[in-house]
């Protein structure tokens, strides 16, 4: 993995890092690279309650927010920023205020390479207007001044549109930092690794990849 | 949250009437839907913070319920209710989860604006 200046994580929900993502900003962070985590939301809106529920609609947020902590802690992120807006929203915002916030951030930390979704290619609207919203605050500086962009995609139809992700980092030596970023996660991943749990503990290969290699496309801007 | 007590549900729909309430409605089907069957539409809703009054409200069904508020000049209503919550301040937190216990459905009554 390239060592980098600065690395700037932008997703929209907690949790959004730790899938595809945290095994590479730990390893950054074990090399001696800062990293920045902006979390636009708390995932208000998140739907496992759990059977009999644990908590409620109003509650998730606290919880959230303190997981997110924990994951962070658990990564050793030391700059985590939670910007306040709402879970399910981040498309209906303005676009210059999006911009704006991602562009000030930019500014402020100077970052080398910056972690984000790559829009219309990750599923969920926030994600896509997260993505969107680097885009275009990346975009609008001089091409030389531009950090590296790097995306997630997960779309069903992203590598027949996109090609084959062209950054595979493989982190298998911070897999289990990369574990206990999802477990951190508890309200929202437990059923999940409550599934995977036995695939885990027999090392099943399909697991062993899908848990050791985090794909990125690298952004290419047209001018 | 507690699985619904019609009667307690009931007295709290009650006890909120012809009062200024605001109001959090939200439906969902998740945001992974049609990401992982193709052939599901996916539909959903949200409210929050609509400020009404209702004249009368009622719980019905035998489970999962249904909940409608008559208001000043129309109706909200929710189907799928299974638990609910009175919480400390003074809250009506109705919400449906699925078997998953994912959220499917959720009715909130309140007389101070949610966060």
């Amino acid at each position: 993995m390239k060592k980098e200046r600065h690395v700037l994580v932008v997703f929209p929900h907690p949790d959004d890092e730790a899938f595809g993502v945290s095994g590479t900003i730990a390893t950054h962070i074990k090399n001696g690279t800062p990293v920045t985590y902006a979390c636009l939301t708390l995932g208000e809106m998140g739907r496992n309650m759990g059977n009999p529920p644990f908590t409620n609609r109003e509650e998730l947020p606290k919880i959230r927010k303190k997981e997110l902590m924990e994951a962070a802690r658990t990564l050793g992120i030391q700059d985590l920023r939670m910007m306040g807006l709402r879970d399910k929203t981040i498309e209906f915002e303005d676009d210059d205020k999006m911009t704006n916030l991602i562009s000030s951030l930019i500014e402020e930390l100077n970052p080398s390479l910056v972690i984000t979704f790559y829009p219309g290619y990750a599923v969920h609207p926030d994600h896509n207007a997260t993505g969107a919203a680097v885009i275009r605050a990346v975009e609008k500086m001089p091409a030389a001044a531009r950090p590296t962009v790097h995306c997630v995609a997960f779309s069903n139809d992203c590598v027949e549109k996109l090609g084959e992700a062209d950054i595979i980092n493989n982190i298998t030596p911070v897999n289990e930092l990369k574990l206990a970023a999802i477990k951190a996660h508890r309200s929202q991943t437990e059923a999940t690794l409550a599934d995977m749990e036995e695939k885990l503990k027999n090392q099943d290969p399909q697991v062993m990849v899908w848990l050791n290699n985090e794909r990125f496309w690298t952004y290419k801007f047209d001018k | 949250m507690e699985v619904v007590d019609v009667n307690r549900v009931q007295e709290a729909i009650n006890q909120l009437a012809n009062k200024d309430v605001y109001i959090h409605l939200e439906t969902t089907n998740g945001a992974y839907a049609s990401h992982y069957d193709q052939t599901f539409f996916s539909a959903g809703a949200y409210i929050r913070n609509a400020l009404v009054r209702y004249e009368i409200g009622k719980i019905t069904g035998d489970g999962p319920y249904r909940v409608g508020l008559k208001i000043n000049l129309g109706w909200v209503y929710a189907e799928g209710i299974t638990h609910f919550e009175m919480d400390p301040q003074g809250r009506l937190l109705l919400a449906g989860h699925d078997y998953k216990g994912k959220l499917a459905v959720a009715l909130e009554i309140s007389t101070t604006p949610f966060d």
